[in-house]
This record gives structure tokens, sequence and C-alpha cells, in this order.
């Protein structure tokens, strides 16, 4: 690698050839700031449309002030980042930025998450100087189920377009109008329901500002839990304890199961439940389908659908309904661990505990927004009470803590209950990419051979690689599964399958980077891909620490099917843990 | 083949056309043969001859008589007098605005007589759609000899000794954009034409794709051996339609004569043409901006390096030089870099063609050394002020250049002059401005089109502009503060300092150079609150002179906002915070007593 | 149609077609050129002055020699139709009366290519191609 010799601020620094002068810096220990810059080390994302100029520079020589988020360096080159022409500049462009801003902070949800509110406190902005009675320009807004665009305070950093079409290839929002109206939309700025958006929600968990924000349905919550005729339980994902202690101020990566449990009871819910129960039951129906179809493929069935895509991701049942209508019969029928959840809640569990459908209301605890869109969807309902009432996010329910005034750090660690709270290291590993597929082959492995696994942990299926692969021998039949997180390397599995490139029995996908661990409900990142990496070694911790590995060996899953079940796949099971998929179209 | 006599050559551009040219070209032919003079004399439908200001333009070879603003009708006269009878038809004579004489050939008209016609040396003179035209003017010899005897790089030293620099507003000299082009290798590299035209005003490069379509295909096919690229994209804006069907034209004749295609000319090297077309955002002239819009994506430019050259078009190498440039490439060819490095100034060779406009005499498209005066093309080819007004500044280098004023005009102009002047080349738009114009009204009007125009990527183009524009707009209306100028001038200058492309990078120049140049006009906004030049609206004040007044109340009845009143036949009043400042009142008045200041 | 296939190809192709743009290609430096001017009111044409100048087309053609011919109005020598008027740089004006086809040729041949006067030269007190404004 050619080396490239510059100072910066008098110091030498010594870089690869292409790297930028934001980058050199850090290297150097100088903080340029930055805004519309993004950079997600460890899951190749990366924004850097130059676009916002904050990050300006001089290098000596050049007539202007250069983005150092998109100059590479050259040899020789002398730059100065804190010169008054410099701070005059980026200065002068922040208040433009603010001046058409709306001076909304105190009741702004994202107040106190917002770069742009950081930036202007780090660089001392006390007014704006602008021309009285200066325009700003304001757009329609729009709400979905799954998150409100309020584009007054767009920004134009292009965060969400590069994740919307890079990352994940969905294409919903893209800049559109030109000038002081530019702003990120859908196309002839519809709404995101009109829109192919997936609702993965990734470009509200990079929005610097709070234009982009999740649909927030803690009052609702807050409504059921006052309503003293109604029975309220609820469900956390396992990405929620990865990540939850953040908002606290704890260290990523800080596993906080126990406080969470307790601050649920605290808030009022009458049973603490986890959603990795249903996540253990969904691995009972997903395992034994993909042993189905194995079986007939390997018995030379040639009309048998391989290989058989994972269900659990809302996003991604969205992004297959909208460009995969050809493959719709390809994914697994089983429904997700949030909704499962709610059909056994509503029906099982509320027979145990002699209570209405509609009395109980059931409120789940997800990193996702996709989930708020999918528990509303139409199958998911009988008589149009909802399986899932409602999904409030990771943000969502530590703001509900805070505002209840408990204090989180000091609460003590506390259980589940039971029935739908006991769970298998399986049912966590949900939480991260590659998780879904090694807990079902877990159990496939065990069902299919009939022999006990000699090590439990399939590190081959483990990473944040975008798309991974591996072979796994099921007793001489070699087994090939295709892994992919971000739906644009889903895309591209896809469309390598349909090519006929790849030859899988089994896929699994997450829409999220990092799986449900970098999800858009979770604690903002703020561009520290680090944060993922932590959340995705404490799941792992989580799992390893469990008693129970493997979901099939879970005794309330096991109770349930003699109970109330009958056998995986059976017509109950059927009824209430499966699901089919529609055709969905883009304008 | 018919000897014939005489050529009447007709003006077949878009702005001659739009007065009736097709109906000329008609009416002559018909004319012709019911005199039986089909073998005497040939009508041409040519592209511009610059004279716009008095189109249609029909012009006689080989005596170079020259007829202007001709109409239909005048098609009979033509040819029984001057065509049957050798009488010119005086009355459709130039006529000079200050001797008032009519001029009988175009050799004599001040307009011609110190332009050099490189770029434009076939415009008004061939016929566009006519292939065997173009090379009977040694069409196509120029990459003849290219392929006969020289090696590309070979071809890219003539390019790069002639010292022929980019027109279309960046002055990057063309010849070692080539040899960078040509430096990079891949599978795959891209010729591409910049003809999105976007300087209001400016019709340079519209007029050469009408009138001399050939030569732009011609250098390009040169470019692309040079380089080392197989395809030629020309990015035409869409509201070109006949640019785009001369140059669709001129395609396919090029093809039939196997001078596009594969092997040309049984060189081994094949190039071919294919059209794109933008829909006409000024940004898009930006070159990064035009790939995107080219690839399908948002016109807007991305941060450079890495450079067109290296990663454009579908991410492969691509040379972009804009429509004047490729047409000055085949002539550098023919008459050697020695002879092209001879005109112009030291560092600014050839020529440069200009899009008159504003308040001057001759508006239309002209084409003058580099290092001529801005005195000698707007004294002498622009004819002057229009109403023997007073010049006051002229606006080069489009709506992004800089106003320069009596102090420039002896300043000899090229690149670097402009620029250290406080304006640019840019692709060459000239406007000119009288002692009515305010130059804080002018700045303001720029600033509109440069707002409306930014593509919304970077933050101080985006937003910065707007608020310029808002500054101005307050100081036009008498709202401005000495705050407001000091403020004014770091927003120019900070904005200039961050943008992200050329647009930005330039738009605040004519904020920046009325500044400095008319200081005092806005010091009297803000001060005085006075427009000297009167063109303020709000800034006026309309009163009642009561000696004058006789209580007529015509001005009473003419007041739209019901600002004056006042008993008949006593003196009336206008009361100024109800008046608009229509000036309806003015204009009703029969006894001089409205005043304005 | 025939591709293009050399530089010989294209000059050959050239020969045969600039021809037809001779004289516009003449127009732009006429005073380079020899100027003649026929004559051609309604009196110069009833003498034949279209015939001299189709003449004097052809001559000049085939001799290649660097003129170019226009017509003009009556010079105002009615009674010595046709007249035509040669300009040859450096030189001034001369008109010539009376001019038939073969005094046209004379002219060419001697006046223009010899620079030897002939017969019926007119003198000059008019205005002249040269000074014309």
């Amino acid at each position: 690698m050619e080396k490239i010799n510059l100072t910066i601020d008098n110091i030498n620094v010594e870089v690869d050839k292409g790297t930028t002068i934001y980058k050199a810096a850090k290297k150097a220990g100088i903080d340029i700031p930055v805004l519309c810059y993004l950079n997600l080390e460890h899951l190749n994302i990366e924004n850097r449309p130059g676009g916002c100029r904050i990050c300006v520079v001089e290098v000596e020589g050049r007539k202007n002030l250069a983005p150092s988020c998109s100059t590479e360096c050259t040899q020789g080159m002398v730059v100065k980042t804190h010169t008054l022409r410099v701070l005059n500049a980026r200065k002068t462009v922040l208040e433009l930025i603010l001046s058409d801003h709306p001076a909304a902070c105190l009741t702004c949800s994202s107040s106190g998450q917002c770069d742009l509110q950081d930036l202007s406190q780090k660089m001392g902005i006390r007014e704006i100087h602008a021309v009285e009675n200066a325009k700003v320009s304001t757009y329609r807004k729009d709400a979905s189920p799954a998150l409100n665009r309020d584009m007054d305070k767009c920004i134009m950093c292009r965060r969400c377009e590069t994740i919307c079409n890079d990352v994940q290839t969905v294409g919903a929002l893209s800049g559109i109008n030109r000038g002081f109206m530019s702003v990120v939309a859908p196309a002839f700025e519809q709404d995101l329901e009109d829109s192919p958006c997936t609702f993965c929600g990734q470009c509200v968990a990079v929005c610097p500002t709070g234009a982009l924000t999740p649909f927030d349905d803690t009052n609702r919550v807050i409504r059921a839990l006052a309503d003293p005729k109604k029975t309220v339980i609820v469900q956390t994902a396992p990405a929620v304890r990865a990540a939850l202690g953040e908002e606290f101020g704890m260290e990523p990566g800080t596993l906080v199961t126990g406080k969470m449990v307790a601050a649920l009871r605290t808030l009022g819910f009458d049973k603490v439940f986890d959603t990795d129960f249903a996540a253990d039951l969904t691995i009972m129906e997903e395992g034994t389908e993909l042993l189905g179809r194995l079986t007939k493929f390997l018995a030379g069935d040639k009309d048998v659908k391989l290989p058989i895509l994972t269900s659990c991701c809302p996003a991604w049942v969205n992004f297959f309904e909208h460009n995969y209508t050809d493959m719709l019969d390809v994914p697994s029928t089983a429904r997700s661990p949030q909704q499962m959840f709610g059909a056994i809640a509503k029906t099982y569990f509320a027979d145990m505990m002699k209570v209405k459908r509609e009395d109980l209301v059931v409120v789940s605890v997800m990193p996702c927004l996709a989930k708020k869109y999918e528990c509303e969807r139409d199958e998911f309902k009988v008589d149009g009470n909802p399986d899932v009432d409602y999904s409030i996010s990771t943000r969502e329910l530590a703001r509900l803590i805070k505002a209840a005034n408990i204090n989180f750090k000091a609460l003590p660690d506390e259980d589940y209950d039971n029935p739908m709270g006991e769970s298998t290291g399986a049912g966590v590993i949900f939480g991260v990419t590659g998780g879904v597929i090694e807990a079902a082959v877990r159990t496939a492995y065990e069902l299919h051979t009939g022999k006990k696994l000699q090590k439990i942990d399939f590190e081959e299926l483990r990473g944040l690689e975008g798309i991974r692969m591996a072979t796994i021998d099921f007793d001489g039949i070699p087994i090939n599964i295709g892994i992919a997180h971000q739906l644009g390397n889903a895309r591209k599995l896809l469309d390598g399958i349909r090519s006929g490139m790849y030859n899988f029995h089994a896929i699994e996908i997450m829409a999220c980077p990092g799986g449900c661990i970098g999800g858009a409900g979770q604690p903002l990142h703020h561009g520290d891909s680090n944060i993922i990496r932590a959340r995705f070694d404490a799941i792992y911790r989580e799992d390893a620490g469990k008693p129970i590995r493997k979901s099939h060996e879970n005794p309330y899953i096991v109770k349930l099917y003699e109970e109330f079940l009958g056998h995986p796949m059976s017509e109950k099971a059927h009824h209430l843990l499966h699901t089919h998929y529609f055709e969905k179209h883009k304008i | 083949m018919a000897q014939y006599k005489m050529h009447l050559l007709v003006c077949g551009g878009t702005g001659c056309r739009a007065s009736q040219s097709e109906e000329i070209i008609k009416n002559l032919n018909t004319e012709i043969k019911n005199l039986g003079l089909e073998n005497d004399a040939q009508v041409v439908t040519t592209g511009c001859f610059g004279f716009c200001e008095k189109g249609p333009i029909v012009k006689i070879v080989p005596d170079n008589t020259f007829y202007t603003q001709v109409k239909p009708e005048d098609c009979e006269e033509i040819v029984r007098e001057h065509i049957l009878k050798g009488r010119k038809v005086t009355r459709l004579l130039y006529e000079d605005p200050e001797t008032h004489k009519h001029v009988e050939d175009s050799k004599h008209m001040g307009f011609y007589q110190k332009q050099l016609r490189i770029a434009l040396r076939n415009c008004g003179f061939i016929d566009p759609e006519n292939i065997d035209e173009y090379i009977a003017r040694d069409g196509y010899a120029a990459i003849a000899k290219i392929f006969e005897s020289m090696t590309p790089q070979q071809a890219i030293d003539e390019i790069k000794k002639s010292g022929l620099r980019g027109r279309g507003g960046g002055g990057f000299p063309t010849g070692l954009k080539w040899e960078i082009a040509s430096k990079n290798s891949a599978d795959q590299k891209y010729v591409v034409c910049n003809a999105d035209e976007g300087d209001p005003g400016a019709f340079m490069d519209r007029s050469i794709l009408e009138g001399d379509p050939h030569s732009v295909i011609e250098a390009m096919a040169i470019c692309g051996y040079c380089i080392g690229a197989t395809k030629g994209l020309v990015y035409i804006r869409a509201e070109y339609p006949l640019a785009i069907k001369r140059l669709q034209t001129a395609i396919k004749q090029a093809r039939e004569y196997g001078l596009l295609g594969n092997d040309i000319m049984d060189s081994g090297f094949d190039f071919d043409i294919e059209l794109k077309y933008g829909a006409g955002a000024f940004v898009c002239g930006e070159e990064t901006s035009l790939i995107h819009s080219m690839e399908g994506l948002r016109g807007e430019p991305t941060v450079k390096p890495p450079f067109p050259a290296e990663k454009g078009y579908k991410g492969k190498p691509t040379n972009v030089n804009n429509v004047e440039t490729f047409a000055n490439v085949p002539v550098i060819y023919l008459k050697g870099a020695d002879w092209y490095n001879k005109i112009g100034t030291e560092k600014s060779k050839g020529t440069k063609v200009f899009a008159l406009a504003g308040k001057i005499n001759n508006v239309g498209l002209i084409e003058v050394p580099m290092g001529i005066t801005l005195r000698e093309v707007i004294f002498e080819i622009g004819g002057g002020i229009k109403n023997g007004k007073k010049f006051k500044a002229v606006q080069t280098g489009g709506p992004s250049g800089g106003c320069l004023t009596e102090k420039h005009l002896d300043t000899p102009i090229d690149f670097d002059n402009l620029i250290a002047s406080g304006s640019m080349m840019g692709s060459g738009g000239m406007i000119v401005m009288d002692e009515d114009d305010c130059m804080v009204s002018m700045a303001k009007f720029y600033l509109e089109f440069t707002v409306e125009e930014s593509c919304g990527k970077c933050a101080p183009c985006r937003i910065g502009n707007k608020r310029l524009h808002e500054i101005l707009e307050k100081i036009c209306a008498g709202k401005g503060t000495e705050d407001d100028l000091e403020y004014l001038e770091n927003l120019s200058k900070v904005i200039k300092d961050t943008s992200l492309c050329g647009l930005g990078q330039t738009s605040p120049n004519p904020v920046l150079s009325t500044l400095e140049n008319f200081y005092d006009e806005y010091l009297s906004h803000v001060k005085e609150r006075r427009c000297i030049a009167g063109s303020c609206k709000a800034l006026k004040l309309y009163t009642i002179i009561s000696d004058k007044c006789t209580g007529c109340t015509a001005c009473t009845r003419a007041c739209p906002v019901g600002a004056i009143t006042g008993e008949k036949r006593q003196p009336h009043v206008i009361d100024a915070d109800k008046c608009i400042r229509c000036g309806a009142c003015y204009d009703k008045c029969k006894f001089t007593a409205i005043h304005v200041q | 149609m025939n591709k293009i296939k050399s530089l010989d190809d294209l000059r050959k192709m050239k020969q045969s077609l600039e021809h037809g743009m001779n004289i516009r290609e003449k127009s732009n430096s006429p005073e380079s050129l020899v100027q003649i001017r026929v004559a051609m009111a309604t009196c110069g044409i009833a003498a034949g002055a279209r015939t001299v100048m189709n003449t004097l087309i052809e001559k000049i053609e085939k001799e290649k020699i660097p003129a170019v011919v226009t017509q003009g109005g009556c010079m105002g020598y009615c009674y010595a139709e046709p007249t035509i008027e040669v300009k040859v740089p450096g030189k001034d004006p001369v008109v010539f009366g009376n001019v038939d086809s073969k005094v046209a040729i004379e002219i060419v041949d001697k006046y223009i290519v010899n620079g030897e006067l002939i017969d019926g030269v007119i003198p000059t007190n008019y205005q002249t191609i040269n000074e014309q404004k």
C-alpha cells in the first residue's frame, strides 16, 4: 500500500493512499466536526455526500476550503483544521442550516439525541444571523404505522437516502425538488405507506435530527396500563436486553435482562414475558418445515421449494412482498416470534388466565420499527382485535421508564413470568444476524439425525460480514446455508438464487445491520459501529450462559405442544403460527 | 450540375425560424422558380449568422449582401430586384445606427469587422443538414489526417500545443484533460459532449449544433481516438429540438459515409455517438452532475476528485468537453497548433464566442479573438448602448459572473483577466447594463436565478443563496441596514469558500462584484433609502406638486388603492403609506404635477 | 452510398464537392480576388448581359482564375451595354462596354491574366466597388 505523508495542524501524519483528511486527522488525534458524514465501519456503510460542508478545512494551495470527509490526502499536503477562516465558514454554514430548521428543540422527540443540536452547542451558536421573515422550507407531514416524517427538520444529510438506496436497495427515499426546497422523500412526495418502503426504519436510525422519528405508541400503552379492566402483558425481544442499558448511560453491550424485567413490572405490566419463548416456538415450526422440505427434496421431489427462507423479520417480509413476488411460496410460512407470541397469548394464555381476548392487551418491546407495522397487518387480527396490540421500541421503553421516575441502574434483577418467560439460548440469538439459522440448525440437526450435538456453537454461522455462507454436515448430508443482513445483501443473495448461481438449502435474512441488535428501535448508535459490535458479543454471552440452549428442549414449549398445539405443523399450529404472503405493488 | 451565380443563405437557426425563416425559404424558392432562375440562384438553409437582433437574415453571396429583418412578403422583391436585375433592396439592408446609412454588404458591417470566426466558421455558411457541404470545407479532413499520420499521443500533443482551454466555463487545458483520460486504462471509456447550455441568454452551443453539427461530431471522434474511447455521448437539453434534429441528421449522414461506426476510414478505430437528453437544469452543466443525469440519477454534483477522467459515466474514464471547445478542434489540426496559438493572449489562445445581450444595439452571437477589449466588443461590434444611454456595467460569465465597469473596458478579455477583475469567462454570456439599471436589483436578479437552479445538495448553496437573495430583496425594499451589507459580504465569501460545485462557488460573484464596484449604490439604498438608477419600485416616492395640481381628480380615479385624496379643484395629496408605487397617477396627470423621487 | 475509406477518398470527394461551394468561399475574401461585376439591369439583360455573365463564370472556372463574378445594377452606360467592371487586386477598377461573349473571354485572357488593356474601356468617374461604404 502506497503511503501518503502530510501535515495536519503541524502534526506529521502517515496514512494509506486513499485515506481522507478526516480519517487522517482522526489518526493524528484531531477531531473535525462532521454532520452529514456517517461511517459504520464494521458494516461497510458510508455516507459522505460532502453536502453539509461542516467538516471543511484549509488546504495549502487550494483556493476554496476542502470537505475533509471526502477529500483524499495527497503527498505533502498541508492541512489546517481550525483557522479563523475555517471556523467562520463552519459557523456561518451551521447558522444557515439552523436558519432553515424549526427551533422546536423543547418538544422534539430527538432532543438530546440530535446531532444538529449537539453540534450547535459544541460550536457555541447563540443566535442565528438571518433576515427577518427568512423563509423556511416546509413540507407535508407523513405518518406511517412505523415512522413519522417531518421533513421541515430535514437538513439534507442524505444519510437516510444512502441507507434506503445503497444499503437496503429499497429505493423508497430519494432527493426530490431542487434548491431551497430540496428534501428527501418518496417519489412524488407520496406517503411512505404507498411507496416500496419496508419500514425497516434504518433511515430513522441514522437521521441526525428529528426529521425521521419512530411512530410513538407509549401513550397508548400507558392508557392500557391505567385501565383496570385490562390485563396487560408484555414480551421483550432478544436484542432489547443487549441495548436498553445504553439509554441509561451504561456501557454498550451491558446485558440488562433482569433490570428490564423489574422495570416492566414496576411500570405495571401484569405479566412480563419473553419473546425468546416465541423464538423457540418459531424454531419448532420453521425447523419442522425445513426438515419436511429437506426430506421431500432428498427423496427426489422436484417441486419442493428450496432454499427455505426465514420469515422472522417483518421488514424482510415486506421487502420480498415488494420485490420478489415470483418467490412468495419460498419463505417459511412461520410467523415471526412477536406474532407467534401474540397468537398464543390471546388463545392459550388467555384461556389459562380466563381472560377474554378483548380484555387482554399484548405489548411488545422490540428493537424494531417494522414490528409496529407488522402487528397491524390484518392477517394477525381476529375480528379486528390484533394478536399484538402495541409494539414499542427499546427507546420508547427507556422513555417510559424515565418518565415513571424509575432508577433503572439501581433496580434488582428479576425473572420473567411463566409460562411464556422461559426460553433457551437458541431463542436469545434470534437477536443477531445468523442467530435464527443457528438456532434452527441446533434443533433440526438433532431432530433429523436423532443424535445429540457435540458442539452447540456454530462459529461458522456467526459474524458481521454482510453475506455469509457455510455448509453444515447433517450426519453425512451437507446442508448449505446462506446468511444475509441488510436488505441490499439479501437482494444479492436472492438474485444469485434466481440466476442459479447459488445452491442453498436454507437462508436467513435480517433487514438491519447486524440483525435485530442494529434495529431502528434500538438506542441510536450515532455512527459508532463499535456499539453494534458490543451488542453482538452480549447476545452470544447471554446464549452461552443459558442452561438450555436448544429450542426443542424448552420445557414450556414441550408443554405447550402437549397441552395445546399437538405437534409442530399441526392444524392448530398452522392456524395460529403460520401465515401467507401478499404481492405488493410499487407505484 | 447547375452553375449557380448566387447563393441565398437564409438563417435556419432557432431564432430566425421563430420569425418565419422557413416561410422565407419557401417563398424565395417559389419566386426563383416563377422567374425561371433555378439555374442561377440556389437557396441554402444555414445555421445562425449571429446577428440575431435583426433576424431573419438573408445573405446573398458572392456579393455579401446582408438583408435584415426579412419578412416572407419581401421575398418576391428580393428575387425580382436583386437576383434578376442586380439591384439591391436598399430598405432591407442593415442600417448603421450612428450614420443611419444602409450598409451594402456584411464586410462593411461593424458587427462583423472585428470578429474572427473559428468555432462558428461554418455557421451561417453551410447547410448543416448536408454533410457534403461540410466535407467541401475540409470537413473530416482533420480526423483523416490524424489517422494517416498521428498517434493518439501526437494528436493530444497538438491540442496541448495549441493552448486550447475548455470553453464551458472552467478554462481547463483541453489537451491536458485528454491526456489524463488517455492515461487511465479501462475496458470502456467515454467522450461526452456537454451541450447543456444553461446560462440564460447564452446560445453559442445551440448555434454551433444547429449550424455546424459535423464539426462537433468530428471533434468527438478525434477525442475518442486520442483517449481510446469508442463511445461518444452528447448530453443535450431537450429544449433544443432543432439542434437535436440537426445532430441526429448529421450522425446518420456520418454513419452512412462510414465516418462514424466500426473501422472508420480503415483505421481500425470504432466510434459512435448517442444522444442523451437533459431536462434543462443549470447545475447539469457541471460535469459530475451531467454524468449523474445521464446515468438516470438526480442531477447533482459529487466531490472531485475523483474526476470524470478517472471515474465518470458508469464509473469509466470519461472526457467531458463542451460544444464550443469541440468546434475548435478540427481547425487546429487543419491549420496547425502554431497557427492557433498565435491567436489570443499568452494564456488564453484562440477565440471565444460571446452572446451579447442587454442594453446593447447589436444583440447577437459573436466570435472574437481572446485579448480583445470589452470596449471593442461593446462599442464596435455591439454598436454601443441602446438609445444613446450611458454604459454602466457588463455582466460576463452568465448568472454567476461578476459585473465589470467602465474601468475594466480596456482590459483584454481572457480567462485569467476576467477572474482577476472579479468576474469570469463562464460560457460567454455578456449582458450590458446602462444607467437605468440598479446594480442591487441586478445582483438580486442573478441570485434569483441561482436560487432557482441550485440543486440543493450542499448547505451553503441551498440555504446561503436563498439568504443572500432575501437580504438583497430587503435592501431593494428599502429595509436594509449597513449591518446587512457586512453580512452580505461575509455570507458571499463563505458560500464561495465552502460550496460543493462551481455553481455555489461562483453564485455570489454578482453580489461581491457589485459590492466592490457599486458600494455607493448599496449605501444609498440602506442609508438614504434611495435607488440612484430609479429602478427599485419600493424606493420611489410619489408626491403631488401642489402648485401644479389643478385638482382635476384624474389621478384619484387612476389610483388603484385610493392613496390620493383631495377636494375637486384643490391640490391633491398622496398618502405614502397607502401608495403602492405603481405610477398610474404619474401616467395620468396632464399637468406634470406628480413628482417622483 | 460508398463509405469513405481514406484521406484520399475524402480529398477526391472534397474536390468534387467544393465546386458547388465556390461562390460562397470566394465571398469570404473578395478583396483578394479579381472582382468582376456585370451590370444586370433591364438594359443590360436586354443587351445580353446574362450570356456574358455565364461566359465569364465558365471561363474563370475553366482557367481556374481566382475571380468572383457578381451582378450589379445599371451603371449608367446604357449606350454601351452590356458593361462589366473588373477590379484586379491592387489596381483601380476598369469598366468595359459593349461586352459580348467573345470580348468577355478576351478581357479575361488579356486584361485579367496578362494585364494588357483592350479596347472598350470606359473612362471612370463613378463610385467603384472599392469605395462603396
